[in-house]
């Protein structure tokens, strides 16, 4: 597992709290809808829409904290932060990185739920 | 719609958009034994609450089509749904619209994604003051009339206790002992029966609250928990009542060759502390405090006085001359170091 991309402790303790099946499931669900969210994120900022583009950064920082990706959490809090300042004119650049990251957590994610 | 979940476990709604989250919190809440439903937003969330009836909400603030602040506004303006106590979900760094959504009416927030220990804590205290709350809905319709329910229900009540300026009346049956020894136990049950019927309409007819009932005795309090600026003459006049609807009922049972019965009335005005006090088994409307203690003596003073409604001075100054009454000789009361004014006020008025 690639460090610094999931905060392996993060996952461990929802193994220890839930179980290896509905970890699976939650990360279905993340790797389903997560493309979603930036897609949308990208249709705000062509639009120029900030509070779309803030309620859908919102949301994928919170479902990638709870997964423990939190670099790329970190970064959509910051894009968040941005959509909320209304200056989506920076944003540009930073959603590039996020969808990039996104990849490399999917990645990893997959990974984990084949157990390796 | 009502239901009564032991304060451990409930129906919950969860609402957020996320579908990650609602996974997490549901698995979460299942473990911990409540039942749960989702929303995927705030209009799915109204339709869902309107449509079944669920005990606690989780509510998330950004979602589209209606978000949690529009959520919380239209659950706080709708009596049917009002109650329906809400826990805010958020990140970590939202408590600015946190405090602004309790401010709203919200009852706590979590942090997602939940600590599970923090989430069963605030879960379960907020379950049980709904418990609780509907408790006293459910004893305020047994001791209120309708019109005094629905004014309680719709102008809300608070929890714990407080001063007020209220009217206390206590009521018995004269020698009901020994009436009950003198016949069958059913005839005693449908006597007590008929005569607390009669003196629930006398005293709800009037505002007043039933709180307590022993035996053949009964204390009702008047300007509370409604607040009434005339709870004295409220009181005095339900007293007059209820010994009018005892005569008439002594015309009934004299007919029937049945037993008659005599009452005897306090009434006493003045500050008591009053609340709903309970524990998760029981709860119930109480007054306590001097004033109360003086309208259960003035109640046992009228066998020696030998008038069925004796009053003390501020209840007396409260009927603004309305209603007739005489002074009779201060007495000294037990529990009291000072001789106590009181005043009777002979019925048929």
């Amino acid at each position: 597992m690639q460090p610094g991309l999931i905060d392996q402790a993060a996952l461990d303790s929802l193994l220890a709290t839930t179980d290896r099946e509905f970890v699976g499931e939650l990360i279905d669900a993340y790797l389903e809808d997560s493309p979603g969210l930036i897609a949308a994120m990208l249709r705000a900022l062509a639009e120029a829409n900030a509070t779309e583009f803030t309620r859908a950064a919102h949301s994928l920082k919170s479902s990638s904290a709870s997964l423990g990706a939190v670099s790329l959490s970190d970064l959509a809090k910051e894009l968040e932060h941005l959509g909320k300042d209304s200056k989506l004119t920076g944003a540009a650049s930073k959603l590039e990185q996020l969808a990039g990251l996104f990849e490399q957590v999917k990645t990893t994610l997959e990974e984990f739920k084949r157990g390796s | 719609m009502a239901r009564s979940p032991t304060p451990s476990s409930g129906h919950l709604l969860v609402v957020d958009d996320n579908k990650v989250n609602r996974l997490l919190l549901g698995r979460n809440l299942e473990q911990q034994g409540h039942s749960v439903a989702f929303a995927e937003n705030g209009q799915q969330a109204l339709d869902r609450l309107r449509a079944e009836s669920f005990d606690l909400v989780l509510l998330d603030i950004l979602m589209p089509e209606l978000d949690g602040y529009q959520v919380l506004e239209r659950l706080t303006k709708d009596p049917e749904l009002r109650d329906i106590p809400v826990i805010m979900t958020s990140s970590m760094d939202e408590m600015d619209s946190v405090v602004k959504c309790i401010e709203m009416g919200a009852e706590d927030y979590l942090s997602k994604p939940p600590n599970p220990v923090l989430l069963k804590a605030r879960i379960g205290a907020s379950l049980e003051k709904k418990w609780l709350r509907d408790q006293q809905r459910e004893l305020i319709r047994k001791f209120a009339t309708a019109e005094v329910a629905e004014e309680l229900l719709t102008t809300g009540f608070e929890l714990g206790g407080k001063y007020v300026d209220a009217t206390v009346m206590f009521s018995d049956i004269r020698s009901f002992t020994s009436i009950a020894e003198a016949q069958s136990p059913a005839d005693t049950i449908e006597l007590l029966n008929d005569y607390y019927t009669l003196m629930f309409e006398a005293i709800g007819g009037h505002g007043g609250v039933v709180n307590q009932m022993v035996g053949d005795g009964l204390m009702a309090v008047f300007g509370a928990p409604v607040p009434s600026a005339d709870h004295a003459e409220r009181a005095v006049l339900s007293a007059l009542e209820m010994l009018e609807m005892v005569g008439m009922f002594n015309a009934e049972q004299s007919a029937r060759q049945k037993v008659q019965i005599q009452i005897g009335v306090g009434i006493a005005s003045g500050r008591v502390i009053a609340g709903f006090t309970g524990t998760q088994n029981r709860a119930t409307y109480t007054c306590v405090g001097d004033t109360v203690n003086l309208a259960a003596r003035l109640e046992a003073q009228t066998k020696l006085a030998g008038h069925p409604i004796l009053i003390d001075e501020n209840t007396q100054a409260g009927l603004n001359g309305k209603i007739r009454s005489d002074e009779l000789e201060p007495v000294q009361l037990r529990g009291k170091s000072q001789v106590v004014r009181i005043f009777a006020v002979p019925p048929g008025q």
